[in-house]
């Protein structure tokens, strides 16, 4: 592994080499030196061409975890808003010997096009680019899913939310699926794909009848960007046939959690008593988040270059 | 792989091919892990400052081994763990990325302990040296000490073993590999020509 583009380039013993990597970083957690060795001396970049707080800094305390150099690289307030191109701003990064670029774009393929274009020798691990792909946020989902559900082969799960604009629900179906789970998605006939039949997972309208067979939920934001858009009539109408409260969630088996990437529009597409409950493993998401990147970054970055190319 | 797994397929035994040959049989193994067993309790004068931590892959069923001796011997069970030292190597940088292993250390840490860090085999202490670093991590020891199954020789760095199983002279174009049941199926200890998988 070279890159980390997106969540269909994985392999399952990929995927599980990941996620059992990631299951060693969490341990950090517990220990008074919350640091290890493993990237000294190497440099990641945050490249952000878009607004992110949450994966911006986990990307970063995953990176410093791993005693790596991280240079912080955001639109405002750089060469980017003076209109440089990506080409040159991947030239720069080049020229000051990053290892690693983590890339969040608003355009779909940016990643692609930097980790393909040879303009730089770094690794690349996408942080999100335009409606197309997060793999990161899939694997710390399915990391969440399967410390507490065990293997998620054969495992039944539900993503809920605007698919259509949501790279966490391509990232994750893609994921999930090559873990072997069914997975179900769920959203206003508006907000699904135009061609869905390429999609490993089953397409429902009906949340009321999905939620009784389902062993972890994950609702997706609604951007309110999109509401002015008219994919839906009204909020209201919205949060009484998608959003999760307390009564569906009592349909749920007895083991099932619910997820959510955040940032969370309480109320909206997930009720207050849902998020603060039990099941809910919202908050966890955040910490395995931290020891998924590291996993990630550890994989791609802590070995030789040329022999990676040539194993 | 887990020590279960292999234990159910007996037959991933090879049994010992044309140029290895065998220098230390299932019996001797035993009877080495006895002799450290007792040389650990009496070097600490009694098993209560000790912590056993077995470092991956095959240190760690030897820790347990180990761990079991003293139980025997002396009536009190001691804390036992294992210490995967993968990123502190001093070679992470020049292979290829390797997957991490399991570090369990025991409940009540290190701090204050006498750690006794186990090995199959002793070379060059580099394993070693980047297991310092990593138990300078976790915590301080009042001590940390060394027990090898084998020590080989060529040593190239600062380090040696306090509780050795077999003193082994190679030569640098030998291989020596430690099968142990709950990996290989058997225990026994091969010494290989350079190119002979053993």
């Amino acid at each position: 592994m070279k890159h980390l583009l997106s969540a269909a380039d994985l392999s399952r013993d990929e995927a599980n080499l990941i996620l059992d990597t990631a299951e060693e970083m969490r341990s950090l957690a517990d220990r008074p030196i919350k640091k290890l060795p493993a990237l000294r001396g190497r440099t990641v970049v945050n490249l952000f061409f878009e607004d992110s707080t949450r994966t911006r800094i986990s990307f970063e305390a995953a990176a410093k975890r791993l005693s790596a150099d991280v240079i912080n690289f955001s639109a405002k307030g750089s060469s980017l808003s003076k209109g440089e191109s990506l080409k040159d701003t991947a030239l720069t990064l080049q020229a000051m010997g990053a290892d690693g670029v983590v890339c969040r774009h608003g355009s779909s393929g940016a990643p692609h096009l930097l980790a393909k274009s040879g303009w730089m020798t770094g690794s690349v691990v996408n942080a999100g680019d335009g409606t197309h792909e997060h793999p990161t946020q899939a694997l710390l989902d399915a990391f969440t899913m399967r410390r507490h559900l065990g293997s998620l082969d054969g495992r039944r799960i539900t993503i809920v939310g605007d698919v259509l604009h949501s790279r966490v629900a391509r990232s994750n179906v893609l994921l999930l699926s090559t873990l072997g789970a069914e997975v179900t998605v769920v959203a206003p006939p508006t907000l699904v794909p135009v061609d869905m039949s390429r999609w490993p997972c089953v397409t429902s309208y009906d949340l009321d009848a999905v939620l009784p067979k389902s062993d972890a939920v994950m609702m997706l934001r609604v951007q309110r960007e999109r509401m002015n858009d008219a994919y839906f009539p009204s909020a209201r109408e919205y949060t009484r046939r998608y959003g999760l409260d307390k009564n569906r969630m009592a349909q749920l088996p007895d083991e099932a959690i619910v997820l959510h990437p955040g940032p969370m529009n309480r109320g909206m597409e997930i009720s207050a008593e849902v998020a603060d409950s039990t099941r809910s493993v919202i908050v966890e998401q955040v910490t395995n988040g931290v020891a998924i990147r590291m996993a990630v970054l550890y994989l791609l970055l802590s070995g030789s270059n040329e022999e990676e190319q040539t194993a | 792989m887990s020590p279960a797994q292999s234990a159910e397929h007996p037959e991933t035994a090879q049994p010992p091919k044309r140029s290895s040959r065998e220098v230390l049989d299932a019996s001797d193994i035993s009877r080495a892990l006895t002799r450290i067993a007792h040389e650990i309790l009496e070097r600490n004068r009694g098993a209560d400052p000790v912590v056993l931590l077995g470092i991956p892959s095959r240190g760690v069923p030897l820790a347990q081994r180990v761990s079991a001796r003293i139980q025997a011997v002396e009536g009190q069970s001691v804390p036992t763990g294992s210490l995967d030292v993968t990123m502190y190597r001093d070679d992470i940088g020049l292979k290829p990325p390797r997957g991490l292993e399991h570090t369990d250390i025991p409940a009540d840490g290190i701090d204050g302990k006498v750690v006794v860090l186990v090995d199959d085999v002793l070379f060059s202490g580099r394993t070693i040296r980047a297991a310092l670093d990593a138990l300078s991590d976790i915590g301080r020891p009042r001590a940390v000490q060394l027990a090898v199954l084998v020590d080989r020789g060529h040593r190239e760095l600062p380090i040696r073993a306090d509780y050795v199983g077999k003193n082994l002279p190679t030569s640098l174009v030998e291989r020596v590999t430690v099968h142990l049941t709950e990996y290989d199926g058997q225990d026994a200890v091969l010494i290989a020509d350079k190119g002979a998988k053993g």
